[in-house]
């Protein structure tokens, strides 16, 4: 009885200790990123850094500005497209789907979460770049070829979080608003949305998470350019995409610098970890 | 269906809205059934024998040690991954208590685990493994890496599975007078076992999408690892390699097709274990 009782106590350790590992890699994650990154920071200088709009890593310029706009549009571009028909299809899943369709569509957009991001790269090349091409007449990559693409990517995050937090909400709400009179429709925006507002934040959140930590899907759509883009037709790099297109040749203060440019990222991506705690925690 | 008609008439915002839910849901559909289809159509004519060749030359750039090395590294990711996870989520589901602290600072993590973009864990791995345990361009740094990357996605499906065991499963072990260790490894976690496999699934169907965290982790040879300590590329790597080379179209069409038909399996896997999880 005695050495049970010590097994059952040193077990409870051990799965502290398993436990406890996520916090281990989120701080060995940090320490090695802002070790490498803030020397090259502090070495550029954070204004240079940051603001600086000259990429030249063979003039010793590094200036991220220009990836920091570009990432900014790409994800805004991928919200505007991907946000709206990301909700309505939830919507369409929840209250309009046949059974026999849903049977069909609910593991198909698993499916779509579930296709490696080189493949709809794959994809956006030889299909969105030549249709851009060939309406726009440009070179056809660009922001708008690369919001479309992670317009796309994004759809199965927020259907899949919004869907399940549009069925969390009563139904009581739905049925009282029909019974008041109110259209469908009227029903569904003005009351069912409203009480899952906190669900579809969160697959908001989640997508916009998504869409800027997207690389490969990004590189082969987005022509690259280190430049501020002057159009949604003009060819535009994103900080991932930087670090992927420079990380094999960099050497000394340009692979640090590229380092710097991740923590970049990985700050952003912090804030919006924060931002999505935050919806949770008002939604509890 | 003419009243109907008639209701949205005098509705014009309800009849709007319908006009859009239906119009975004074609487009979605529509979306998903052309990417699909238009990889199998174009890719499944490109599928030819010498792709599957055992050894990778530039002729034929074959994609058999790609798939070998995308198996490898599933495994060797897994082996490590599966029992932290798994073990985390029996502390989290079963030990700790609410409201304690170290959950939620463990809980902060995981969310954090989970929302790093895979590139950034690919620098990580680079800096960690390649740089200062000087392992260079590695299987083993490579599939490090994924193991941490995967963590947060299995611990987060087997608690959930942990937590879907009725109550009444505990009662009656404690009643019998099991420990709650016993409890825990002959009860419940067979009980939870398909909702663990599932997210052990989602997982692999992670680690063989990968790219963005391979390639500078495990590099790019394509062959297969003689030691744990050379490098190496799956099969997602292969095919990045045959876009940015600009010459191997056809190719890639055909790893595209072969990585489909893998997701394809792995999701019908996860959620035909799903499926048998609700069921009991």
């Amino acid at each position: 009885m005695k050495s049970n009782q010590l097994t059952e106590i040193i077990m409870k350790f051990v799965f502290l200790i398993f436990a406890c590992f996520s916090i281990v890699a989120v701080i060995v994650i940090c320490a090695f990123m802002f070790a490498n990154g803030f020397p090259a920071m502090a070495k550029i200088g954070f204004g240079n850094f940051l603001l600086g709009t000259e990429w030249r890593p063979g003039q010793n310029l590094f200036g991220i500005f220009p990836m920091i706009v570009g990432s900014i549009y790409v994800t805004a571009g991928a919200m505007i497209i991907g946000v709206p028909i990301g909700l309505l299809c939830a919507v369409f899943l929840t209250f309009y789907c046949p059974k026999k369709l849903y049977a069909f569509v609910k593991p198909v957009v698993g499916l779509l979460a579930g296709i490696p991001s080189i493949v709809y790269g794959f994809f956006g090349l030889v299909i969105i770049v030549p249709i851009i091409q060939n309406v726009f007449g440009t070179g056809g990559k660009g922001v708008l070829t690369a919001s479309i693409l992670l317009g796309i990517m994004i759809l199965p995050t927020i259907i899949e979080v919004s869907e399940s937090s549009l069925r969390a909400v009563p139904k009581q709400y739905f049925e009282g608003s029909l019974a008041l009179g109110a259209t469908k429709e009227r029903s569904i925006f003005k009351a069912v949305l409203v009480g899952g507002k906190s669900g579809v934040m969160s697959a908001v959140v989640l997508g916009l998470g998504r869409a800027i930590g997207e690389t490969m899907a990004v590189i082969m759509v987005a022509g690259n350019q280190a430049a501020i883009p002057k159009s949604v037709l003009s060819g535009v790099r994103t900080l991932t995409s930087n670090i992927v297109l420079e990380m094999a040749y960099a050497a000394d203060l340009h692979r640090e610098a590229l380092i710097a440019t991740a923590v970049v990222l990985f700050v952003f991506i912090l804030i919006i970890n924060i931002c999505l705690s935050m919806v949770k925690r008002r939604e509890s | 269906m003419k009243t109907k008609l008639q209701e949205y008439k005098n509705h014009p915002f309800s009849m709007l809205m319908f006009i859009l839910i239906i119009l975004s849901a074609v487009i979605m559909i529509g979306a998903m059934i052309f990417i699909i289809g238009y990889i199998l159509v174009r890719g499944i004519p490109n599928m030819k024998p010498e792709l599957f060749e055992w050894q990778f030359t530039s002729e034929n750039q074959s994609m058999m040690p790609a798939i070998i090395n995308t198996v490898l590294m599933t495994l060797c990711t897994l082996v490590m991954a599966v029992p932290v996870g798994v073990f985390s989520a029996i502390y989290l589901a079963e030990y700790s208590k609410k409201g304690s602290k170290i959950v939620k600072i463990i809980r902060m993590t995981v969310e954090t685990l989970s929302g790093i973009p895979s590139i950034v864990y690919g620098l990580f791995g680079f800096l960690a493994f390649v740089i200062a345990l000087r392992w260079q361009y590695s299987f083993i740094s490579g599939a490090i890496t994924l193991a941490i990357m995967v963590l947060p996605l299995i611990m987060r499906t087997t608690e959930e599975a942990l937590l879907a065991v009725p109550d009444s499963y505990r009662e009656g072990s404690y009643g019998l007078g099991a420990g709650k260790l016993r409890t825990i490894f002959k009860i419940i976690l067979p009980a939870a076992m398909p909702g663990i496999l599932a997210g052990v699934i989602l997982a692999v169907g992670r680690i063989v999408g990968e790219t963005a965290a391979l390639i500078f982790t495990a590099g790019t040879t394509a062959a297969v690892p003689e030691n744990i300590f050379s490098s190496t590329r799956t099969l997602a790597v292969h095919m990045y390699c045959l876009l940015s080379e600009g010459l191997y179209i056809d190719q890639a069409y055909a790893t595209a097709v072969v990585l489909l038909v893998m997701v394809i399996i792995i999701n019908a896997l996860s959620s035909f274990l799903a499926k048998k999880l609700t069921k009991n």
